[in-house]
């Protein structure tokens, strides 16, 4: 509860529909402690990306591991349960979801609904240091004695508090606790996104003017407001439990010889409450992805999206429906069979709106005038990995296949495919595409395409063949796999392969951070509305767009926001706020006219 | 235009890939073939879904590339075509659903009369315990858990007495009778999982769960530990043997009940049968 | 978890039903003009802040209905004693009464522009609140002293887990409330207070509400009451 009462007094009589906004007055306030959504989302962005950074090398380190056993000599057992566990908590957690909703949603939410900012800018600004602290302690891990948790990223007790397991010392304390910052700060943000669309749309911006990319977002905010707290009370049960010795999820254990003085507690619960957080949290990511790699296409593609309406529902539905799914990651963790049954269904039947996503971007390309734009192409990218990982879920969705594939390589395979690599190419295409709005520039061009190209063939050569692994039965969380009986040696050239693509693909990475610097400088100026772009931020009066964004007066909306090729129209595109020809005529038209 | 071409490509050596793969399920060694059919009938559904998504988008992307004078058509939406592609996803997700939810049933429902074999994971290692003469298998606790009575069965239950314990990591079993697997743990969650048989289930402290599983096939099989133990969770291996009847019994013989094993060494050595191996 | 399942499917009836009204259906390529057939609703800062904190308490609620449904599942396990409460939370809860109350009157003072009622109110509701907090710490007391160690029982480990989540909830109401408060000490209006004082008031009769529910669950009246409506509909 902090601080709702701020902004709501004293300036409430005199400025009649206007949120006064703070006015900043040194560079500490205009570019540190900012209240400006646009600057939070950059910090955001940056410090997303520089964790991002440190999983990213993880990675390599685990994949070198997997590959090249005992290559690295400093990559013990230990070590690589740790670098499993924060590479996998600080991509789901700390990269995709703060770079979503804390960097694009900041960004774009007040931009593309005609707001000159988030409704509560100091709670904004509190949103994200209580991030960068919640990071700040993450990072700690590496740096306290016995270092980070090697849990594994689910922390399912009683193993993440046995003695027994690296960073049972100190590694379990510091992840619960960022967990439960990061959980603090996000609410405050969250409850900006969300407040912000319900009454900071401008004159004529209704629901349903709304673009996808706000939609994406703001539905993935009010799961993400409804769903952390699961992980928050996990996370709280859990520290009692480790600081405590209380038995909330702690059994009867006989650790090292010795039984511990816990009993009768559930690890099964901490399961239910892990995954009622975790699954949303997929969608978490994937809506705000849908959302934006519709805007991406549609700008690109010249053409309005195919099916608005049913884009709009199925991202609300796939929302509503993602919360009765959880159980299906606990198909084979022991409870109580007869879920399986239930959650299944639910599983699959939230399939079908997914598939219907993906058919109307495919369809919006149908008849389009696509231009090969690197967003385009990150777009398309995502269509080919979302789609694979999509359908690759409906193996481990449907409960009695889950049993064989479980707790494989082909789980490992899928969701990195589906909310890893699909994800990313869209930020990475997102980032090309608003590039120009955030700095004035553009990102250099040929760099781009290049890094598209290896990264998205990279990527899908590092996790297409990887399910075959999994087929074959080779788990997970194996720090090495060398020995197993039915494991052919020609695994382990698949291994290798997977290992150098990986490497490539990751130095991949440092090209773009290259041309995103390169490009502040250097790159050709893009003036307002580069890509010919419907929505209210490419309309701008300034690019980079200064502190209130819209001048004198906020944009009115006449139109939806996909108003590309109309006929009769000699531009392709008419902007969200043009009247259009013939202005004054321009009445609302009834259902008749169709 | 390259981009088409490569999407196209993309396809195919995914297809490619999958029809040359050497990686694919072992040999399965139980009654688990339903599961490699649904699992086989979804690669088909899901693969051909694949394809055609991709390779229509790779023709619109060729087809519909920008050239000057082109322009994109203006359509908002097409409520038959929508309706139409929702009732054919709707179908075949139908179609899959449908018989993993059949096969769901019969693993999670025992047959009557399937032998009771108890899992014991622990940090990691295996145990087994199979119910002596009075075909039951006496009441275990974690708290009963000593040096003499790793996997806790309790002292005082005389159900248990004759329970027969194996430890070390290997487990026999007899070809073609149906076998519950009941699972156990004392500390950390493990998982049984034998790749040949299809099944697989987390092993919870504190709670006892199962499945069960005909082995069809005579062999010995690698066991492995399918969920997160801790550090030594890729090293948590066994073996399954699986073997004709007779040699099940001769093998079964040779194990030791519970008493046995917790009798002191002197009586033991009195009352240990001819070429009984000394407790462990 | 079905008590958060049941409070999620009131959030997403009332989403469903406030989205169809704002026009979910409609065609918007079909609709120009400014008002493209829906109410505009101007941003005003008093009602920006009172969505604000409706989303907060739906997000404080899906809180403690994940702790409730934790609490439930744990509890239906065998090892499980229930607590003897001490009866000082029967006073702390009347305590918690009279805060709400003082704040409403507060609130309604603020509406008819009585400064004095404000000022009653509020400092009035703050320092019951602190009560409040300080009866809850004095219940910890006696429960320790009486052997209800928090980890040698589940019923203890909750009981202790779930007072103190309510607790921080009120002590960063009284936070809010102090700024407020402040605010009036330093001379504002009654104008300028009324969004403050509305806000908080709202804010504690959700506190209320909510420890009623724990306590019914702590006393198991809860567990009773679905007990007897179950025997009476089999």
């Amino acid at each position: 509860m902090v601080d709702l009462t701020h902004g709501g007094d004293g300036h409430a009589a005199g400025h009649a529909g206007e949120l006064e906004l703070y006015h900043p007055t040194s560079w500490v306030t205009k570019y540190v402690f900012s209240q400006d959504a646009k600057v939070i989302a950059i910090q955001y962005g940056t410090t997303a990306m520089a964790i991002g950074l440190v999983a990213l090398v993880l990675s390599w380190l685990m994949r070198i591991q997997l590959a090249y056993p005992g290559a690295l000599p400093f990559i013990d057992a230990d070590r690589y349960y740790q670098f499993i566990t924060m590479h996998g908590m600080i991509m789901v957690v700390y990269l995709l979801t703060a770079v979503f909703l804390g960097g694009f949603g900041n960004y774009l939410i007040p931009l593309m609904l005609g707001a000159r900012d988030m409704m509560f800018p100091y709670l904004n600004m509190l949103s994200y240091w209580i991030y960068l602290l919640a990071v700040l302690v993450l990072a700690a891990g590496f740096f306290v004695p016995g270092g980070p948790t090697g849990a594994g990223w689910t922390l399912y007790p009683p193993q993440a508090i046995l003695a027994n397991t690296p960073g049972q010392q100190w590694g379990i304390i510091i992840m619960l606790v960022s967990l439960m910052l990061f959980i603090i700060g996000f609410t405050m943000g969250g409850l900006n996104y969300v407040v912000t669309v319900l009454q900071g749309r401008t004159k004529g911006m209704t629901l349903m003017r709304m673009p996808l990319t706000v939609w994406g977002i703001f539905t993935a905010t009010v799961m993400a407001l409804l769903a952390f707290p699961a992980l928050f009370v996990g996370a709280v049960m859990m520290l009692f439990d480790r600081l405590f010795g209380t038995s909330f999820f702690m059994p009867s254990i006989i650790a090292m010889g010795e039984p511990l003085d816990t009993a009768g507690g559930s690890p099964i619960l901490f399961q239910h409450l892990f995954w009622f957080f975790g699954h949303p949290e997929v969608y978490i990511v994937a809506l705000p992805a849908f959302g934006i790699v519709s805007d991406l296409i549609s700008t690109h593609a010249r053409k309005n999206i195919f099916g608005y309406r049913m884009m709009v529902w199925a991202i609300v539905i796939i929302g509503a429906l993602s919360f009765v799914v959880w159980a299906h990651h606990m198909y084979v963790s022991g409870m109580n069979p007869g879920f399986g049954f239930f959650f299944a269904t639910t599983t699959l039947i939230i399939a079908v709106p997914t598939a219907l996503k993906v058919y109307n971007w495919v369809l919006t390309l149908w008849r389009g005038d696509i231009h090969f734009t690197v967003p385009m192409l990150f777009a398309l990218g995502f269509i080919v990995t979302f789609v694979n990982g999509g359908l690759t879920g409906l193996f481990l969705g449907n409960v009695v296949v889950d049993v064989p594939l479980s707790d494989t390589m082909f789980v490992v395979a899928h969701f990195h495919m589906v909310m890893g690599v699909a994800p990313i190419l869209v930020i990475f295409g997102a980032i090309y595409h608003w590039y120009p709005k955030m700095t004035g520039r553009m990102l250099n061009d040929a760099m781009g395409k290049i890094h598209f190209w290896v990264t998205f063939l990279g990527a899908y050569a590092v996790f297409f063949p990887m399910h075959y692994l999994g087929l074959l039965g080779v788990p997970r969380r194996y720090f090495e796999s060398g020995d197993i009986s039915f494991v052919p040696p020609s695994a382990h050239t698949l291994n290798e392969f997977m290992t150098i693509a990986a490497l490539i693909v990751g130095a991949a990475q440092m090209l773009f951070l290259f041309n995103l610097v390169w490009s502040l400088r250097h790159g050709k100026p893009s003036g307002g509305n580069p890509w010919g772009a419907t929505t209210l931020e490419w309309q701008t009066p300034e690019t980079p767009p200064p502190h209130g964004n819209w001048g004198a007066e906020r944009p009115v909306v006449y139109r939806w926001a996909y108003d590309y090729s109309v006929p009769g129209m000699a531009k392709d595109f008419l902007a969200q706020n043009d009247p259009g020809p013939g202005a004054a005529a321009a009445a609302p038209v009834g259902e008749g006219a169709r | 235009m390259l981009i088409a071409i490569i999407l196209a490509l993309v396809v195919a050596g995914s297809i490619l890939f999958h029809v040359l793969s050497p990686w694919w399920f072992t040999p399965i060694a139980s009654n688990w073939g339903y599961i490699d059919d649904t699992i086989n009938l979804t690669f088909w559904i899901t693969g051909a879904v694949f394809a055609a998504v991709v390779l229509f988008m790779a023709y619109c992307v060729w087809r519909f590339r920008h050239r000057p004078g082109h322009r994109a058509a203006y359509e908002p939406e097409n409520k038959r075509l929508e309706t139409w592609l929702a009732v054919v996803t709707g179908v075949g997700v139908a179609a899959m659903l449908a018989p993993g939810l059949v096969v769901w049933g019969q693993y999670i429902t025992v047959p009557a009369g399937a032998a009771s074999v108890e899992v014991v994971g622990q940090q990691w290692q295996w145990a087994y315990r199979l119910p002596g003469k009075d075909g039951r298998l006496g009441v275990a606790d974690t708290r009963a858990v000593s040096a003499e009575n790793p996997i806790g069965i309790d002292p005082n239950d005389p159900a248990g007495q004759d329970d027969i314990v194996v430890q070390g990591g290997e487990i026999h079993l007899p070809v073609g009778k149906p076998v519950a697997l009941l699972l156990r743990s004392v500390d950390a969650v493990h998982n049984f999982f034998v790749p040949e048989f299809r099944a697989k289930m987390d092993m919870i402290p504190g709670s006892v769960t199962y499945y069960w599983v005909t082995p069809t096939r005579t062999g010995t099989f690698e066991v492995l530990c399918a969920e997160l133990c801790g550090v030594g969770h890729p090293y948590m291996r066994g073996t399954v043997v699986v073997e004709a009847e007779a040699d099940y019994q001769a093998w079964l013989d040779q194990q030791q009940t519970f008493k046995q094993l917790t009798t002191p060494a002197t009586t033991s050595a009195l009352e240990t049968r001819a070429g009984a191996r000394p407790p462990l | 978890m079905s008590v958060i399942l049941v409070f999620l499917l009131a959030v997403v009836i009332v989403v469903f039903a406030w989205l169809v009204r704002q026009g979910l259906f409609s065609k918007p390529w079909l609709e120009v003009g400014v008002a493209g057939g829906v109410p505009i609703v101007e941003p005003s800062a008093p009602k920006a802040a009172r969505v604000g904190l409706a989303v907060f308490l739906v997000v404080v609620g899906s809180l403690f209905a994940l702790t409730v449904s934790a609490y439930l599942m744990r509890a239906g396990l065998g090892d499980w004693r229930p607590v003897r409460l001490p009866g000082i939370l029967y006073v702390n809860t009347f305590t918690l009464l009279v805060s709400s109350l003082a704040l409403e009157t507060a609130r309604t003072g603020a509406r008819r522009g009585d400064f004095d009622s404000v000022r009653t109110g509020l400092i009035a509701g703050g320092f019951t609140a602190l009560l409040f907090l300080v009866g809850q710490l004095v219940a910890w007391r006696q429960l320790n002293e009486e052997g209800y160690y928090l980890a040698s029982n589940p019923a203890n480990a909750f009981f202790y887990l779930v007072t103190a989540l309510h607790g921080v909830h009120v002590a960063g109401g009284l936070v809010a409330l102090g700024r407020v408060t402040g605010r009036m000490l330093r001379g504002a209006g009654v104008a300028a207070l009324r969004t403050g004082v509305g806000l908080c008031a709202t804010y504690w009769h959700a506190l209320l509400l909510i420890w009623l529910v724990l306590l019914g669950l702590l006393t198991s009246w809860i567990g009773d009451f679905i007990l007897i409506c179950r025997q009476l509909l089999s």
